[in-house]
């Protein structure tokens, strides 16, 4: 994972697989970064994923719960259909201060 | 009861590291049936969500064990039984509810609904202190080699 900053926005490029073992490691390096930087707009990019179980909505969920706090808008991009499906279980479209890109 | 043309069995230690090991084996051994992708996405998505149901719920904070059980039943169907003997669940129906959880944090509640979107059946046994199986199946559109 690579986490870029373009102004206020900061985007964490997600790669490779996403499960219980693996989101533990990506959830530390984003809230380290999002802590520092105070973005006001945070983006998941999940363009760069090969494989994604329910701990990606668990990890977007949770991130939720930070944005929120900071009124900071949660942007999950280059998800694909299948995984799109998956975030949309959880009711995460219709969540206010969450994007789907 | 249908024919077994082909199966394996298995046990893995109840790590977080083995849950991309397990997914890969049954992704290997569903391979055999000449799957779509869609439908070894689908296969491996559900294992994962069993596997990590044993981790996270079964065992908890102990050590413990996952088997799994894999069988190519006549017909093209996956048939795969993953159990562990953790603490087993206090009432199946409630944990299979959208978003239940009692993880809390980081976890989505999703791992049985995931489980049921992506197989064509699934069957949950548990007993409180001796713990939980999951049986799937999954119907595989390619063709078997016996």
């Amino acid at each position: 994972m690579t986490i870029t900053l373009d102004g206020a926005e900061m985007t964490a490029h997600i790669t490779g697989e996403i499960d219980h073992h693996t989101a533990a490691f990506l959830r530390s390096g984003i809230d380290a970064a999002f802590v520092r930087q105070k973005p006001k707009t945070l983006i998941l990019d999940f363009s760069g994923v090969t494989f994604m179980d329910s701990s990606g909505v668990g990890l977007a969920l949770g991130r939720y719960k930070k944005t929120k706090e900071t009124r900071c808008t949660l942007v999950l991009a280059g998800l694909n259909e299948r995984d799109k499906r998956m975030m949309k279980l959880s009711g995460m479209q219709k969540m206010e201060g969450i994007e789907f890109r | 009861m249908k024919k077994v043309i082909n199966d394996f069995k298995m046990n893995v230690a109840a790590k977080s590291v083995n849950e991309s090991f397990c997914r890969a084996v049954m992704g290997a051994f569903a391979a055999l049936c000449d799957p779509t992708v869609e439908e070894l996405s689908d296969i491996r998505t559900a294992v994962s969500e069993a596997v990590t149901n044993c981790i996270v719920h079964g065992y908890r904070e102990q050590t413990g064990r996952i088997y799994i059980d894999a069988a190519l039943l006549e017909g093209n169907v996956l048939r795969i039984k993953i159990r562990d003997k953790g603490c087993g669940i206090e009432d199946v129906s409630a944990a299979m509810e959208p978003l239940f959880t009692t993880a809390g944090g980081e976890r989505s509640g999703l791992g049985f609904t995931v489980m049921e979107s992506f197989s064509d059946s699934l069957k949950v046994r548990s007993k409180p202190g001796k713990g939980t199986a999951v049986t799937l199946t999954k119907k595989i559109t390619g063709k078997c080699d016996g």
